[in-house]
């Protein structure tokens, strides 16, 4: 049993970790826009593109 | 000149807005503004945008969101101006238009981001707890001691407190809000369990006992918290699209100064006295009158009249019509004038206060849920203390457990699992549903009733004749007609498109069209124009006249055609039981003859906005629930007095911000379409109450009587919230299987 004194402490700091990234993610705006999250994985070279 | 195709269903011209008004300094020292752009479809759209305007001299950030559909821009304001990025957006192929920056700030979603916020913390409080809680309950059955139950009970109330305090805050505060006011919400039962469950499960842990539910707070929050954020995000998408179209519409006006200089005002900084350019196509932007020039002006969002009017130099004319063939200029009428727009604001505040005192289903459940749980609570305690004359502590826990079974979590997902469905729905086929309690109203609606221009027809008029003229005639007029914006003309020029103008045409405002041919000159307009001055007319509608060369004339007639659907579409309201009326402030005969066309028995005609809000009124009195569906200026002081209202995407927008929904396109059977989504949800926001009151109905007595542990808690209370959330999801096939059968 005492090994929960190990392992609870463990647990909950990796739930804190996810619990803050997702904390900042939200403040950072990561959620403003998840339409065009989903498309911008598709950008690939650089420089400008044509008109269309 | 004009951003036509808009893709989420443009209003019919919006001329080329003049960006630098909008134009606002950061504390940075840059200047920033913010687009609505056209036609962003794909990640190809998005990278072209932004590399290509990021890559010009002075730009810091060009960002595109597709979701809204908006690009912000930022820049050094040294180095490039407004002008020259719109310029470069536009050579891009994307046409644009400017959005004020107070309707644009990027923490509008502050309340979403809050609850989201909210959410998080509660997801990860439940979760951890629940790992910690399943250990308990699997120790009861085997061998885990009291000390490490206590070690258990310790490290949750650790994560829980924080947490409950953090996820709390909504339903604290609007239950706060509703005791100010004097009225019991559903949020007040939720806050009273789960600060009392919380605290009495530390008691409960500090005393070593074994009944502590801080998994139940805390996964009830996480549960009604879900639900709250899907409400709020399906309702803040459909405004976001809502709100475009307005600034669609928004638009700056061309301020002639004393030298003569033009410079770009926006629309809500016009101060009367000032002088202003309208040119062709645009809306005039403020009621004034006409200094110089002769145009016609299409005044069917405002008094729903569909034949053009001609003015000219010392006329009144209102803001909101459009200008259609010639350029005016006018003089802003002074404030205080009775001025058509102010009469129809103050008409919608006094009509629109009726509305703020519909009170939710829900919340009309909890004025007398609320009392009884809370009483069935303090009775079960007081019947512990002195019938069965245990502890007071014991006492407690039993009444706790008992608020905890009843907390609403089953009805506090009921209605906004069902909301968010529908709205998915109802978005899907261009409805915008923007009031939160729209489809409960929807849903009673009993009586439609309809306005004429631009809501049961198109606010298009088409040539009513077309059989009884010869095919070289409407070659000829057509040849000619295309030359002008007028909007007869343009009726005719859609008819045959690919006739070629005649190369010398003349427009004489106000009267008509001539052109030189080889044969002599021909000549399209009024009958006056044609010297044809004493024809009877016989016909109510606006008409034209073609002279030939040859002294020979042909009469065109047009009408206001009707949606395609509006007919079918009355049909089956009518099947649905509802009664349908039509007011409009058109002519008798137009009015009528639409009537007839639509299958309407009921219709008056020449109303005013306060007529239309009399009748209302009367229906009202009898009983009635009016849907009301309508687009001009003059129906929005009905829309905002009507028992729920709808308005087209093509609108005015104060008629459009007035309206319980908003839907987009030709096709009328979106309000049936929006009745359907409305009573079936409804149906289903009754199934999941009941179910509830059911489990409340088996859990209470347990409860009751003391038999009620944590274990039991935890499932009663998530199968009856999986149940309604299940039960909520069916309005998905529901649609499908109808869809199914067309």
């Amino acid at each position: 049993m005492s090994m929960l004194l190990y392992l609870i402490p463990v647990a909950l700091f990796l739930g804190l970790i996810g619990l803050g990234a997702f904390l900042w993610a939200l403040r950072a705006n990561q959620f403003e826009d998840l339409d065009g999250a989903a498309q911008r994985i598709l950008f690939d070279d650089d420089g400008p593109q044509p008109p269309r | 000149m004009t951003v036509n195709a808009l893709d989420i269903g443009a209003a019919e011209t919006a001329p080329d807005i003049d960006p630098a008004p909008f134009v606002s300094r950061d504390p940075d020292g840059r200047d920033s503004l913010v687009l609505l752009v056209d036609g962003i479809h794909c990640a190809g759209c998005v990278q072209r945008i932004e590399k290509n305007l990021s890559a010009l001299p002075g730009v810091h950030q060009a960002r595109v969101n597709v979701t809204t559909k908006r690009l912000r821009l930022s820049w050094e304001p040294s180095a490039t101006d407004a002008h020259a990025l719109v310029g470069a957006l536009t050579r891009l192929g994307y046409e644009s238009v400017p959005f004020a920056a107070e309707t644009a700030s990027p923490d509008q979603d502050r309340e979403g981001r809050r609850l989201l916020r909210c959410l998080a913390v509660a997801g990860f409080a439940a979760m951890n707890v629940m790992l910690l809680s399943v250990g308990i309950w699997a120790g009861a059955f085997s061998d885990m001691d009291a000390a490490t139950r206590g070690l258990f009970h310790w490290v949750s109330a650790l994560i829980v407190m924080p947490a409950v305090a953090c996820a709390i805050r909504p339903f604290a505060a609007s239950a706060l809000a509703g005791l100010k006011a004097g009225e019991m919400r559903m949020d007040l039962p939720i806050t009273v369990a789960v600060l009392l469950t919380t605290a009495m499960s530390l008691f409960e842990t500090v005393r070593g006992g074994p009944h502590a539910y801080f998994d139940a707070s805390a996964s009830l929050l996480f549960f009604l918290l879900i639900g709250r954020y899907l409400d709020r995000q399906a309702r803040a998408k459909a405004c976001a699209v809502a709100e475009n179209l307005l600034v669609l519409q928004g638009a700056t006006a061309t301020v002639l100064d004393l030298d003569g200089a033009q410079h770009a005002v926006r629309v809500a900084e016009l101060q009367p006295g000032m002088t202003v350019l309208v040119p062709v196509g645009a809306r005039l932007p403020a009621d004034g009158t006409v200094l110089r020039g002769h145009s016609d002006l299409d005044a069917s969002l405002l008094t729903g009249e569909t034949a053009p009017q001609a003015v000219g130099p010392k006329d009144q004319v209102f803001a909101g019509t459009l200008n259609r063939t010639a350029p005016l200029v006018l003089r802003v009428a002074a404030a205080g004038q009775r001025t058509l727009l102010a009469e129809i604001v103050r008409l919608m505040d006094a009509a629109g206060q009726g509305r703020a005192r519909y009170v939710r289903l829900a919340d009309r459940i909890a004025r007398v849920y609320s009392p009884v749980v809370h009483l069935a609570a303090l009775a079960t305690f007081l019947g512990w203390i002195f019938l069965v004359g245990a502890p007071w502590q014991q006492s407690l826990m039993v009444a706790v457990a008992v608020l905890i079974i009843t907390c609403p979590c089953a009805l506090g997902l009921a209605v906004p699992v069902v909301q968010v469905v529908a709205s998915g729905r109802l978005l899907k086929r261009g409805v915008l549903l923007k009031a939160a309690d729209g489809l409960e109203r929807l849903a009673a609606a009993d009586t439609v009733v309809f306005d004429k221009t631009g809501t049961l027809s198109l606010g298009r008029l088409k040539l009513a004749n077309l059989d009884k003229i010869a095919d070289t005639d409407l070659a000829a007029a057509v040849s000619l007609a295309a030359a002008s914006r007028h909007p007869l003309c343009q009726a005719l020029t859609r008819l045959r498109p690919k006739i070629a103008m005649l190369s010398d045409v003349r427009e004489h405002p106000g009267l008509g069209l001539a052109a030189e041919t080889a044969d002599g000159e021909l000549r399209l307009g009024s009958a006056a124009w044609c010297g044809l001055a004493d024809v009877p007319s016989g016909h109510d509608g606006p008409e034209l006249w073609l002279r030939h060369a040859h002294g020979g004339a042909v009469r065109f007639v047009f009408e206001d055609s009707l949606r395609l659907d509006a007919a079918a579409t009355i049909a089956a309201l009518k099947a649905r039981g509802l009664t349908v009326e039509l007011l409009s402030g058109d002519r008798p005969a137009v009015v009528e003859a639409a009537a007839r066309a639509a299958g309407i028995s009921h219709w008056r005609a020449s109303c005013a906005p306060a007529d239309k809000i009399a009748r209302l009124q009367e229906l009202a009195s009898q009983g009635r629930k009016v849907l009301m569906v309508g687009d001009g200026l003059n129906d929005a002081p009905a829309l905002a007095s009507a028992y729920v209202s709808m308005s087209p995407a093509s609108g005015a927008d104060i008629s459009q911000a007035a309206a319980d929904y908003v839907f987009q396109g030709e096709r009328l059977d979106a309000v049936r379409e929006a009745l359907d989504v409305a009573r079936q949800s409804q149906r289903l926001v009754v199934q999941n109450i009941a179910a509830a009151f059911v489990y409340n109905a088996l859990a209470v007595p347990l409860a009751v009587i003391g038999v009620v542990t944590p274990l039991v808690a935890a499932i009663a209370m998530s199968s009856s919230s999986i149940g309604v959330i299940l039960n909520s999801l069916r309005l998905y096939r529901l649609g499908a299987d109808r869809e199914t059968r067309r």
